[in-house]
């Protein structure tokens, strides 16, 4: 995984609220048995036509946004199936992070585990960055991520909060499984527990 | 003396292997389940990685997303990604010495479908499978969530997952269902009034006289659709309606192992003035057969009600609902039940058990219908198998609805079946997501009798006008 430190560019508004993975990676891609490539397909039946022709109105088709490395976004960002490809798919596009009030639970994690930082903030500042965003490819935002702080193009700074663990596994970008089998002995001992507590288990 | 502890909280203690000072926990894994879209990467890094599956006899495995649900299909599979997929399933399966039903097993079925029906899901344990909708689980007592690739992954290495504890949030359904109304239009009622974000950050726990009197099919489809809410997952504590599915089935616990898990099992329940951050009641009594009108499942309403207007909602849900309607193809104002459907489907692992098959062939007994195409797609091969033998495949037959082999299906479309643009479809499924059932569909989610009232009317209806009729 590859680490993510600090990031300034390009951000995208994407105001729609509930934005479900079927939207951000349509099922037909999922029967890849690859992570990489799915960049093309991103908002798939929102970017392209039923003939694969792009439709101009759609955000990521506008020459401003072509580039964008950031998403602002609306309520709920992620929500529904617990399709990985949803991350794949937006790293493979290009963006390292999304931002909005609120994430559904699975694709939270899921961009933990990519590089992906998603972050969370007030309506107030999601209000505040979207109109950024707006603005098009020359109001670039900057995310530190060791700061824990969002900079609009213009100056203005929101911290946000982020999970100590998975600050410094994004940071660093170490390997989870590794981090976790250095604790085998811990779960050796809960099986040989468990064996006698629960054996039916 | 312990402070009193909610479900949840007792099932999570049970499971910590270690607790870091910032409170993210190693969580044990009792069963991992797998399908073939969520799990050929995460094999491919254990490959790559030379690791091993820890406890491949806690893994169990079953296409269901992308196989067909036609005849032919254990021979072979046409659309060649699907069948890569599927292949690659077999070969990880065998190659790392997992529990696996293929296509060609009577067992295979919807992985959520087929883990109570084994055993395989008892009280008390920790379920996961890369797929939203392991929530169903929870019906048991278990505390079970979707997970992604990269976990799958190092559930399969570990048999751990790295956790934060979620909150608690209960759901109490008082009071007892009226006619015509099930566990479908509980679990839609519930997300219509917290909406899809309301359950974020929780487990919920359902509870209240209307969940104990569901059977089990009936609780697993009202923690189905727990994640629809948001939350990580929906447990309903175990009773003796519990116990008695579970009991005799080839995977569940015998002898004096039987004594001892039924002993375990009845501590699972919430002590008397544990904390809830968050309590949402419900009048059993209050709630309608409902139906979705928009692309999400949030946009619920009783089938007596009338298409929405944007102008009924505030902040950015106004624009969301406004896109809802065009994509649906809908006039505010309209009634619900003059809605006409095209097609239908009875099926997923939301609706695809055999109590869910009994209530819709109860409704389609000696009719026809009126919609161009509709179909029944079984939870499992044993599940059409006892439709079978229970005479509802031939009601459905005979009704016109094609009878299908078990998968996931127009659920989410992944195989052939599914929507054309513009085609409406009313199902018993899970999710109302443009494109969900095929790019242009438009579905309405509803409960089976409610699936099949519509099928012999050819437009949304009122189940329980059918219901009198038959009086």
């Amino acid at each position: 995984m590859d680490k993510f430190t600090t990031l300034t560019g390009i951000a995208a508004p994407m105001p729609l609220v509930n934005i479900d993975t079927d939207m951000i990676i349509p099922k037909q891609f999922l029967k890849t048995i690859q992570r990489s490539g799915l960049g093309k397909n991103l908002f798939d039946e929102m970017r392209y036509t039923q003939d694969g022709q792009e439709i101009p109105d759609f955000v990521l088709n506008q020459p401003a946004y072509r580039n964008a490395q950031i998403l602002v976004a609306g309520d709920n960002f992620g929500c529904g199936s617990s399709r990985e490809h949803a991350p794949w798919a937006l790293l493979d596009f290009g963006i390292r992070c999304v931002i909005s009030t609120s994430f559904a639970d699975i694709f939270f994690n899921n961009c933990f585990k990519n590089g992906i930082l998603p972050i969370v903030l007030p309506q107030d500042q999601v209000d505040v960055l979207m109109a950024d965003a707006k603005k098009g490819a020359n109001a670039r935002i900057t995310v530190d991520l060791e700061a824990q702080t969002v900079t609009t193009s213009d100056g203005q700074s929101f911290r946000f909060e982020v999970d100590p663990f998975r600050k410094h596994c994004l940071l660093n970008g170490l390997d989870d499984i590794g981090l976790t089998l250095e604790k085998a002995a811990a779960i050796d001992s809960f099986e040989k527990k468990v064996a006698t507590l629960r054996p039916w288990a | 003396m312990t402070a009193p502890r909610t479900l949840y909280d007792k099932i999570w203690d049970d499971h910590v292997v270690h607790q870091a000072e910032d409170g993210t926990c190693l969580l044990y894994i009792d069963r991992h389940l797998v399908h073939e879209v969520t799990s050929p990467q995460a094999f491919e890094g254990l490959r790559m990685t030379g690791r091993k599956v820890r406890a491949p006899e806690k893994t169990i495995a079953v296409p269901d997303h992308n196989v067909p649900t036609t005849a032919g299909r254990d021979k072979h599979i046409d659309n060649e990604e699907s069948r890569i997929q599927v292949e690659a399933l077999d070969k990880n399966a065998k190659d790392f010495g997992i529990n696996y039903y293929p296509v060609s097993d009577i067992r295979q079925g919807i992985v959520h479908i087929v883990g109570p029906e084994q055993g395989w899901t008892l009280p008390g344990m920790t379920v996961v499978c890369g797929d939203s909708h392991t929530a169903t689980h929870g019906a048991f007592g278990a505390l079970a969530h979707g997970i992604g690739t990269s976990e799958v992954e190092h559930v399969l290495a570990t048999q751990t997952l790295i956790q934060k504890k979620s909150k608690n949030m209960k759901v109490e359904i008082t009071g007892s269902l009226r006619p015509g109304v099930t566990a479908k239009d509980i679990t839609l009622s519930v997300i219509g009034a917290t909406g899809t974000a309301g359950g974020t950050g929780y487990v919920i726990e359902y509870c209240g006289q209307a969940i104990r009197e569901l059977s089990m099919e009936g609780r697993m489809t009202v923690c189905n659709m727990a994640i629809e809410g948001g939350a990580r997952a929906g447990l309903i504590a175990p009773d003796e309606k519990t116990f008695a599915y579970v009991q005799g089935r080839p995977h569940a616990p015998k002898g004096a192992k039987w004594e001892a898990a039924l002993a375990y099992w009845k501590t699972l329940f919430t002590d008397e003035g544990a904390h809830f951050d968050k309590v949402v009641t419900i009048r059993g009594e209050d709630i309608a057969p409902v139906v979705t009108w928009g692309t999400s499942p949030e946009d619920v309403l009783p089938i007596t009600g009338v298409v929405p207007s944007p102008d009924d909602f505030s902040g950015g849900k106004g624009d969301a609902a406004k896109r809802s309607l065009d994509y649906m193809g809908l006039t505010p104002g309209m009634k619900l039940t003059d809605i006409a459907i095209d097609t239908v489907f009875i099926g997923s692992c939301t609706n695809g058990r055999i109590e869910d098959l009994r209530a819709a062939a109860a409704i389609l007994k000696g009719k026809k219908i009126k919609v161009k195409r509709a179909m029944v797609v079984p939870g499992s091969g044993l599940v059409r198998a006892q439709a079978e033998e229970e005479g509802l495949a031939q009601i459905f037959i005979d009704a016109g609805f094609e009878w299908r082999l078990a998968g996931c299906s127009m659920c989410l479309a992944m195989n052939p079946d599914q929507l054309a643009p513009g085609e409406r479809c009313a199902a018993t499924s899970n999710r109302n997501f443009e494109g969900r059932q095929g790019r242009g569909g438009r579905t309405h989610l509803l409960s089976p009798a409610m699936a099949a009232a519509a099928a012999i009317t050819g437009h949304l209806t009122d189940v329980r006008e059918l219901m009198a009729e038959k009086v």
